[in-house]
């Protein structure tokens, strides 16, 4: 199904985008490799959407540059770009029958016989026999499954998705993650997905961008993002952190130590971001164990004392909330395999570490303690 | 008290259900009434009466009396008399709708689609001609095209009118008055139908390959076509039938058929012919709009 004309990567040179005073994207560069999977993750106006536009030809950059293989194409009309969109609001058109609307691309650029391609098109994203309805006549689901049809029917050498799946219910939208996927390897064209839902981007994505302010915070696989975040933003947003502020001392031995409330702390060199001054101890709440007393932590873990003030237990885990000494909650996950009893809210309890599991963040001076909110999502995932 | 309580506070009983579904099968007739009575008395009894008053004996007057003689002939008669003017009718009506079209469109789509919180002022400006009477708007047109005016003084010094060319009593300055003074009607719910575009459809069909020339033809043309059906109409019927332009901007040699069943209704007095050219001109346009509506499609109009 592959295209046999070479697409090459695309390539974002210092783009940058204004509006006004405001600075929606700034100064990016990024290169994806053909044929990837590539999601911009960012909270709503971080500018992943722009970024998207600037893509598609909707939108016309600051500076900076658009290149696919070694063509310019930033100034190219929309029409003209090798690229398609999934719109968020998937902008189907209502006056054409489903058919009518996968064959839309094809009919503009003058190809007479669609039926053979629309049909297969159509059997890709499991809407066969649905040629003659109109759009409106169409649940959510299946829209967007339209709205993916007629973007992939051109054979674009980047397919665009502006948060495609999030006018769907949850149990919807992780049949279409799987879908989509299932898809990209099919067909093998460079997707970039544009999504605030952090689960999206990872199940889907084999390279995460996480944007912040116009910016790229931190670009990689999704384990190495998520394993090893590279700023206390990112730590957050992709999941969540507990963020304990401290003081770096120093390399010794392979680890950096750090000072944090009182107690001295240590953090392999290759998992730190600072050396010295102030930094971040971070330790994701899955990667946190408690116990009754700090004479059950095995050697050579480190570990922190308080009281539990909350316990909510959400079927695959138990989440607490620990209050430690100087008064910051950390945040607990404990997976609910039965092989540890629950521990009582108010009890004292011990929440230990492998610092292996740690890792360690310049910190601006000003900045404390930052612990993730229990959510479900990430602060600011509606959009 | 308890079991009591629904029928003791003082309200009436609940009807009965059938007694209920009677009277509520009735509103939608008592709710019809006002408006049937209206049409009943005002267009229903009107419109019997010219057509009795069209098949009148021809050689009757208002002086003698008309005698009913269901003369048949009087349709064919007046039809060789006055095709001309038929014709005129339908080519200025339709000469100014593709005027107002090329006018029009591109206003209501610039109203709609980029005027942004000009649009309510701007919307004002084309229904504001409409505070003023029709007549004296039409007058008003006479003295900008009149021969000693500005613009035909202008146009005659840049060569664009002979030295003797003149702007009014022409063919030109009827179409023109036509345009002028329907072109809200045309404006209006094409603006309704286009303020109602989504304008991610036309990035969605840019994306797709369509050049804006191709968009507007395969997604603003067809999203728009209730309010161009509903604007033709409503320009086109009443331009087909208007008999003032002619009247003050033109000559006889160009009366519209309007201006024929005027002065046979009020001049000549000959009220068998004025009754039969009335209802050929409704036969007309009415064929001209079922027409139109088969090509168009019914469904755009509702």
């Amino acid at each position: 199904m592959a295209r046999e004309t070479p697409a090459g990567d695309l390539r974002l040179a210092n783009l940058t985008k204004r509006f006004g005073v405001f600075t929606a994207v700034d100064d990016l560069s990024l290169t994806i490799g053909q044929g990837s999977f590539f999601a911009l993750l960012g909270a709503s106006g971080c500018g992943k959407t722009t970024t998207l536009r600037m893509i598609a030809g909707l939108e016309e950059p600051t500076s900076g540059q658009v290149l696919l293989g070694d063509r310019d194409i930033t100034r190219l009309r929309p029409y003209k770009r090798p690229v398609n969109t999934v719109f968020q609001s998937y902008a189907l058109f209502p006056h054409l029958s489903i058919f009518e609307n996968v064959a839309f691309g094809l009919r503009r650029r003058g190809i007479r016989s669609v039926d053979d391609e629309v049909t297969r098109m159509l059997s890709l994203v499991q809407l066969d026999g649905y040629g003659n309805r109109r759009p409106a006549q169409l649940s959510g689901g299946q829209q967007q499954r339209v709205a993916l049809a007629r973007a992939l029917i051109n054979r674009p050498q980047v397919l665009l998705l502006d948060e495609p799946l999030g006018a769907l219910d949850l149990k919807l939208r992780r049949q279409m993650q799987i879908e989509l996927k299932r898809i990209q390897t099919e067909v093998g064209i460079t997707f970039v997905h544009v999504t605030h839902d952090q689960e999206e981007a990872m199940t889907m994505a084999d390279t995460v961008a996480v944007m912040n302010a116009g910016r790229i915070e931190q670009l990689g696989a999704p384990a190495d993002i998520y394993e090893f975040p590279a700023t206390a933003f990112v730590a957050n947003f992709l999941g969540q952190s507990n963020l304990l502020a401290g003081e770096a001392t120093g390399v010794g031995g392979g680890d950096v130590a750090v000072t944090a409330h009182g107690t001295r702390f240590s953090v392999p060199a290759g998992r730190s971001r600072a050396e010295h001054g102030p930094v971040h101890l971070g330790v994701r709440p899955e990667k946190l164990i408690l116990v009754g007393s700090a004479d059950q932590v095995p050697a050579g873990h480190q570990h922190v004392t308080g009281i539990v003030t909350d316990a909510s237990y959400v079927g695959v885990s138990t989440q607490y909330l620990v209050r430690t000494g100087w008064g910051t909650e950390l945040s607990v996950f404990a997976a609910n395999s039965g092989t540890s009893a629950r521990v009582a809210v108010g009890s004292e309890a011990v929440a230990y570490w492998d610092p292996r599991h740690a890792f360690l963040l310049p910190r601006d001076a000003a900045d404390t303690d930052r612990t993730s909110p229990v959510l479900d999502e990430p602060v600011g995932a509606s959009s | 008290m308890t079991l009591l309580a629904p029928t003791g506070s003082g309200q009436p009983p609940p009807a009965p259900p059938a007694a209920r579904s009677g009277r509520r099968r009735l509103l939608p007739y008592l709710l019809l009434l006002p408006g049937a009575a209206w049409l009943l008395i005002f267009f229903g009894v009107p419109l019997v009466q010219l057509a009795a008053a069209s098949l009148y004996d021809p050689s009757g007057s208002l002086s003698t009396g008309y005698a009913m003689t269901w003369a048949v002939s009087n349709y064919p008669d007046v039809l060789q008399a006055y095709w001309p003017q038929f014709l005129r009718s339908f080519g200025y009506a339709g000469l100014a709708l593709v005027l107002a079209l090329l006018l029009g469109y591109p206003l209501a789509y610039a109203i709609a689609q980029k005027a942004g919180r000009w649009n309510n002022l701007l919307l004002v400006c084309v229904v504001a001609p409409m505070f003023t009477s029709f007549l004296v708007r039409t007058l008003a047109w006479k003295t900008i095209l009149s021969d000693n005016g500005a613009l035909v003084g202008l146009l005659r010094d840049v060569h664009l009118l002979a030295p003797d060319g003149r702007l009014l009593a022409t063919p030109f300055a009827v179409v023109l008055g036509l345009t002028y003074n329907f072109l809200p009607f045309l404006v209006l719910p094409l603006y309704a139908s286009l303020e109602r575009l989504d304008h991610r459809l036309l990035e969605a069909a840019t994306d797709l390959y369509a050049s804006p020339v191709q968009a507007f033809r395969r997604v603003t043309l067809p999203l728009s076509m209730p309010g161009l059906v509903a604007g033709t109409l409503l320009f086109f019927i009443p331009a087909s039938g208007d008999y003032i332009n002619a009247e003050l901007l033109g000559t006889p040699n160009e009366y519209m058929i309007g201006n024929v069943i005027d002065s046979a209704f009020l001049v000549r007095l000959d009220y068998p012919q004025g009754a039969a050219l009335s209802f050929l001109l409704m036969a007309a346009i009415l064929a001209v709009v079922f027409g139109y509506l088969r090509r168009a499609g019914t469904e755009e109009v509702v």
